[in-house]
């Protein structure tokens, strides 16, 4: 190891075997603009199927607006577009023919702050579900207590489903909305900083949670902490000033990054 | 030097906090009077009588049954018309037309008609629907009453809806709902109490207003139900009796004035103690 990765996170896993993976969303060329403002320049990025993607880099770098594009999150707010590609299973996200709730109902997303709907524990799930399957009542049951253990938080809330979701704490109203998301049985989970507003033990059973959603689900991750992109990644973006300055295995970039930039930032010398 | 300023700016603040609260007593002090003078006046001319019989002639014993179910009668049908057209406007500025500039442009016009003289609602109402149909009607009244709830809900609905956090309406949309879902569901569920307070206040405000019904529902000596003929109400008859120069009448003017009162005051706390829930949860 270089002498001046020293103080880069630990990474545990060994390099991930590249054959037989799956391209699951491929970003090609991606340029975005918030109005005049030019924020993510010809991104080209893989995501691969059934693995963690870790987006890092600075604030303002363009990690989390490269995240809102993948489910046209964006198309919300009037004068932000998107330019490029992004291939999801073949078929472009960008195509202006392309229905926005079946999108996003197939690629889900977990925010920064806990955002549960002011209804029941059981609603807040439950709501997400009828959207798209007509479900008995006990087949909705069955659903919300599957996501709720997916979720990890099934004995903590079992006995009050009823309870308005918002009397939850911020660990377990992060961990409900994760359920939500899991519920409607999306294919891609893109999580926005989801740890950025809770303590250590909520964030430690996320990233359990993390770990345990990649074995069928493409999860994309944003966030600041690099530990955490260490801890819960196979593959990482560096991103700087609305480009992507490196992509690859976490192995490699936390161990032996190709560009400087890289190494500065995952040892803690500018960011 | 540094005792000598902290003095003078001692003065200075009592100086201050005396005229303050000299100017908060005047502003109370009147408050308590009206209030005082209401139930002086008022409170010995309640009795059953004035919930079950009709306004009297002049020199005879009577009610106010006429005009307070004139009243709730109007009041309820303008807030039956208002409310569902304040809603959806106030929902398409805070929700589908967001950015649009019509939406300013409405925001604009919605606040000067806000703050509009209800004598000029009044007149409105009269051009447009009593010389048209050529006669007084209750229709008329809860029709002018109509156009001064809907600005009042408009705008408390584009607040209460704006209030919301875009994050919930994100978190919704992430998970493939349609906007119509969004609003219904998760929109109006977390701007509800701000809503219903709205129309609380809406309520409130025109259950006194005179101006508006003189021109449209005029008044009505006896009982009536009839959406299209003269109707009375509880302002029209306070404005009729208070002038006139019969004590009776007079003392039930002020009976029918701390009856409006009451229910105002009713209304009020009910909206306040809906928007205390809402900063609960």
């Amino acid at each position: 190891m270089n002498v001046a990765m020293v103080n880069a996170p630990q990474v545990d896993r060994a390099a991930t075997d590249k054959a037989g993976l799956r391209e699951r969303i491929s970003i090609r060329k991606l340029d975005f603009y918030y109005g005049e403002g030019h924020a993510l320049k010809a991104i080209s990025l893989p995501l691969y199927d059934r693995k963690v993607t870790a987006f890092i880099g600075p604030s303002g770098c363009g990690k989390s607006t490269l995240l809102r594009v993948l489910n046209r999150m964006y198309d919300l707010y009037p004068n932000q577009r998107a330019e490029g590609e992004v291939l999801f299973d073949g078929a472009n996200v960008l195509a202006p023919k392309q229905d926005l709730n079946l999108l996003r109902s197939r690629i889900g997303m977990v925010f920064q702050k806990p955002t549960p709907f002011p209804m029941t524990i059981y609603d807040n799930i439950a709501f997400g579900i009828r959207l798209y399957e007509r479900l008995s009542k006990s087949d909705v049951d069955g659903r919300v207590e599957e996501s709720l253990k997916r979720a990890g938080l099934w004995n903590e809330v079992k006995d009050k489903l009823q309870a308005n979701g918002l009397s939850l704490s911020g660990g377990q109203q992060q961990r409900l909305c994760i359920a939500r998301t899991v519920a409607v049985r999306p294919e891609v989970i893109l999580l926005d900083e989801p740890c950025s507003a809770l303590d250590p033990i909520s964030t430690a059973k996320i990233e359990e949670l993390i770990e345990e959603l990649k074995a069928d689900y493409t999860i994309v991750i944003v966030t600041h902490n690099m530990q955490q992109a260490a801890r819960v990644s196979e593959f990482t973006a560096f991103m700087y000033l609305g480009e992507l300055i490196e992509f690859g295995d976490t192995q490699k970039i936390f161990t032996s990054p190709n560009d400087s930039r890289t190494q500065d930032y995952i040892t803690g010398r500018f960011g | 030097m540094r005792a000598k300023l902290y003095a003078r700016r001692r003065r200075r603040n009592a100086v201050a906090m005396s005229l303050s609260l000299v100017a908060t007593a005047i502003g109370l002090g009147w408050l308590v009077l009206i209030l005082g003078a209401l139930l002086w006046q008022g409170l010995s001319g309640v009795s059953l009588k004035v919930f079950t019989e009709m306004t009297p002639p002049p020199g005879s014993d009577g009610g106010l049954l006429n005009p307070i179910v004139g009243s709730l009668i109007m009041t309820g049908l303008a807030v039956l018309i208002g409310t569902p057209v304040g809603i959806l406007a106030g929902t398409y500025m805070a929700e589908y037309g967001r950015y649009a500039r019509t939406t300013s442009v409405v925001r604009f016009i919605n606040d000067i008609l806000l703050s509009a003289p209800s004598i000029i609602v009044g007149l409105f109402i009269y051009e447009i629907a009593v010389a048209t149909m050529g006669h007084f009607s209750a229709l008329a009244g809860a029709l002018a009453l109509a156009v001064i709830v809907v600005p009042v809900v408009i705008r408390t609905t584009e607040d209460m809806l704006l209030l919301v956090p875009n994050a919930l309406r994100e978190a919704a949309a992430a998970l493939g709902m349609p906007r119509a879902y969004i609003i219904r569901h998760v929109a109006y569920r977390a701007a509800k109490a701000g809503i219903v307070t709205g129309v609380l206040l809406a309520i409130a405000r025109i259950s006194g207003e005179t101006a508006p019904l003189l021109f449209t529902a005029l008044n009505n000596q006896f009982w009536s139900t009839n959406l299209n003929a003269p109707m009375a109400s509880l302002p029209a008859v306070i404005f009729q009796f208070a002038l006139s120069p019969y004590a009776d009448w007079q003392k039930l003017a002020w009976t029918g004035a701390l009856i409006i009162t009451l229910a105002v005051l009713t209304l009020s706390i009910l909206a306040r103690a809906l928007t205390a829930t809402r900063r609960q949860s």
